[in-house]
């Protein structure tokens, strides 16, 4: 074996290779885990049945239902008719293919980003893959998540690996202390409008650095969730101590001598001292402030203490149109101060920003107070099991004093696939990770913010940081 | 899958960049479990709402070939993106640069997704704005669009294209590499999850 120096994401790379792709062909690579959800799934379950084959590894794969299913009366029966055939499509597919399922109503229900870490599912040294972009977020412990699309989806289910060619490997570096008030959400808001929303296209990102060693697992999620609204295929964090600490004793965490076997293993997923990475960037922690989106992309963001900006003042042709284009889509003006932009709706929810640790930032920043009138907020928690979690700590009780909406879980207002959408012309600090034309309901405007940033907007219903608010 | 060659059709430009696929087919589109019939849901809110956008004029309503802006399929890993194109026709987009999942779903549908320069698209843009309706002519083996006098390459990596001019499928590619699979297998460590037998229920 060679002792050049490589990064992670070439350690992953090599110890999945099942066959080195020749002449141009890609590799092809052993995936570890396959999970899945209503949405990606009937179609690729059609094709094995066409094509008369069997889902290869069903002890490696696992469903929820998450995209589609209400927040709200999730006794009764879903009551969009398409969204309820989806959804039991999923049912009569797992059942038929003998794939593990969790429905909704039960226990581990939830979004399937947040659904596979809290049973111990997602560790460090796998490959993980989901017909969901947002499969990116496993790689927070050190796994390599990738999004994909149906047609891999049913590749993964007949043959559990799939051809994928070789990424390119970028470190974002983040050094120094975050100040109160900022969080993971702000760091991965800075980092994509540092390099444009496009500007990971081909690279599986690292993070690195102290800020990011100091972050918790929620934290981690939430950046590494983040890497493909920069374009990249994923993005990972090497795991450590936090990384065992959050995994022992999980259901499906390894134990007694695999658990042993494992962590020694797990410990040599560190980039080598000297590997080269084929791009690099750092970001600031001490100086870093909330940041909030203006635009219509992930990329179009700025400091909440800034304004919205010009975009005559930006040099390139496409992102200058693509800039007016957003700022008449939002109905902003060049100037205006992002703390006086009014909203209608907080979201506080998606795979994003939805675990306990979310809840309990954003729960902290309302408590004891009371809701901007005119102001509608929902909490959407990633998970039954935050939920369970969230309401054994009293954190549903401050919630619903405040005035705020405590829903059933799933992906909900993020994609409105469900009833959980906004109206025309409707503006909201969402949690959520697109803030896309559309994306929360036609003609809807997103502004992405973090959860005690979205809490504080509530309070006082303009965008605003936990430090606005009076003591 | 068809074998693609060399082919002829109605030229539409897309003038926009960063076209993520949440507008390529919003997610209430994405509620079928069929995998067909995803044409009324390409770019559905730009057609209802602006009268003048590109698929909603006449001459346009044929295209089979989409010349965008950058960027083009950001986003959501949709592969209904892919769908909603092939079933209102079309069978290749050009642009300059388009986002990793949206190339690899076209490659899989036999959907042609080619770079080509920011100056080859605003010169195709430009043929198209002299003669609405022009043809051109995609030649996948010499990667070449060719409308009226301009001919320009465009790019699409080696293997994806010797998948689509010979017709074949991923899966059963694959499949032939049974052999060093078992073996992988046979090698994976205990520690590595399972999610049978279910715990935490």
């Amino acid at each position: 074996m060679s002792n050049k120096p490589i990064t992670l994401a070439e350690k992953l790379w090599r110890d999945h290779l099942v066959v080195k792709g020749e002449n141009g062909a890609p590799d092809l690579i052993y995936i570890d885990l396959h999970l899945i959800h209503e949405v990606t799934s009937p179609q690729a379950f059609d094709g094995l049945r066409l094509a008369g084959r069997e889902l290869r590894r069903k002890d490696l794969t696992i469903a929820t239902e998450d995209h589609n299913t209400p927040t709200q009366d999730i006794h009764l029966p879903i009551a969009d008719l398409t969204s309820r055939t989806q959804v039991q499509a999923l049912r009569d597919n797992t059942a038929e293919f003998g794939v593990r399922i969790h429905s909704l109503g039960d226990k581990n229900q939830g979004i399937v980003h947040v659904v596979g870490p809290q049973l111990g599912l997602t560790m460090p040294g796998l490959t993980i893959v989901c017909g969901d972009s947002h499969t990116s977020t496993h790689g927070a412990f050190g796994s390599l998540g990738i999004g994909i699309g149906t047609s891999e989806v049913e590749h993964v289910m007949a043959t559990q690996t799939l051809p994928l060619a070789p990424f390119k490997t970028m470190a974002i570096n983040v050094e120094g202390t975050l100040r109160p008030g900022v969080s993971a959400k702000d760091i991965i808001l800075a980092v994509i409008a540092k390099i444009t929303a496009s500007g990971g296209q081909g690279y599986v990102l690292e993070y690195r650095g102290s800020a990011i060693r100091s972050l918790s697992m929620e934290g981690r999620m939430t950046i590494c969730n983040m890497s493909i609204e920069a374009g990249a295929r994923a993005g990972m964090v090497a795991p450590d101590q936090i990384t065992f600490d959050y995994l022992e004793g999980r259901p499906h965490a390894p134990t007694g001598a695999d658990w042993e076997a494992a962590v020694q293993y797990w410990k040599t997923l560190q980039t080598d001292e000297g590997a080269v990475f084929d791009a690099e960037i750092f970001i600031d922690a001490d100086n870093l402030d909330p940041f909030v989106t203006w635009g219509t992309n992930p990329g179009q963001g700025v400091s909440l203490m800034d304004s919205v900006p010009d975009p005559s003042s930006i040099s390139d042709s496409s992102e200058r149109a693509a800039a007016e284009r957003a700022l008449e889509y939002m109905d902003l003006r060049p100037g205006t101060k992002m703390k006086d932009i009014p909203v209608n709706t907080v979201f506080l929810g998606s795979c994003t920003n939805a675990r306990i640790e979310d809840l309990r930032a954003a729960a902290a920043v309302v408590k004891g107070r009371k809701k901007a009138d005119g102001v509608r907020m929902m909490v959407v928690p990633g998970s039954a099991m935050v939920r369970l979690q969230a309401e054994a700590e009293g954190l549903d009780k401050v919630f619903k004093d405040f005035g705020a909406e405590w829903r059933f879980a799933g992906c909900s207002m993020c994609l409105g696939m469900n009833p959980d959408q906004l109206g025309v012309g409707e503006r909201a600090a969402s949690t959520s990770n697109r803030n896309f034309e559309g994306r929360q309901g036609k003609g809807a405007r997103t502004h992405l913010v973090s959860p005690v940033v979205a809490a504080a907007t509530a309070v006082r219903g303009t965008l605003s940081a936990p430090s606005d608010l009076e003591a | 899958m068809e074998k693609i060659s060399v082919f002829e059709g109605v030229a539409a430009p897309l003038k926009r960049s960063s076209v993520d696929t949440d507008q390529i087919i919003p997610a209430v589109y994405l509620k079928r479990i069929t995998k067909t019939g995803f044409e009324d849901g390409l770019f559905a809110h730009w057609r209802a709402q602006e009268p003048d956008f590109v698929l909603n004029q006449k001459v346009f309503q044929n295209a089979e070939i989409l010349v965008t802006g950058p960027d083009f399929g950001t986003g959501s890993s949709r592969e209904h993106a892919v769908w909603a194109l092939r079933d209102f026709g079309f069978k290749a987009v050009f642009s300059p640069k388009f986002a990793d999942i949206f190339r690899g779903n076209s490659g899989k549908q036999g959907l042609i997704a080619g770079v080509i320069s920011e100056s080859d698209m605003e010169a195709i843009w430009a043929a198209i704005d002299a003669n609405p309706g022009i043809q051109a002519k995609v030649d996948l083996p010499a990667q070449l669009v060719t409308i009226g006098e301009l001919s320009v390459s465009f790019e699409i990596d080696e293997y994806t294209k010797w998948r689509l001019t010979e017709g074949l499928d991923d899966i059963g590619i694959t499949l032939q590499n049974e052999a060093a699979i078992a073996a992988f297998e046979a090698k994976r460590e205990a520690w590595r999850p399972k999610t049978l037998p279910a715990k935490g229920v």
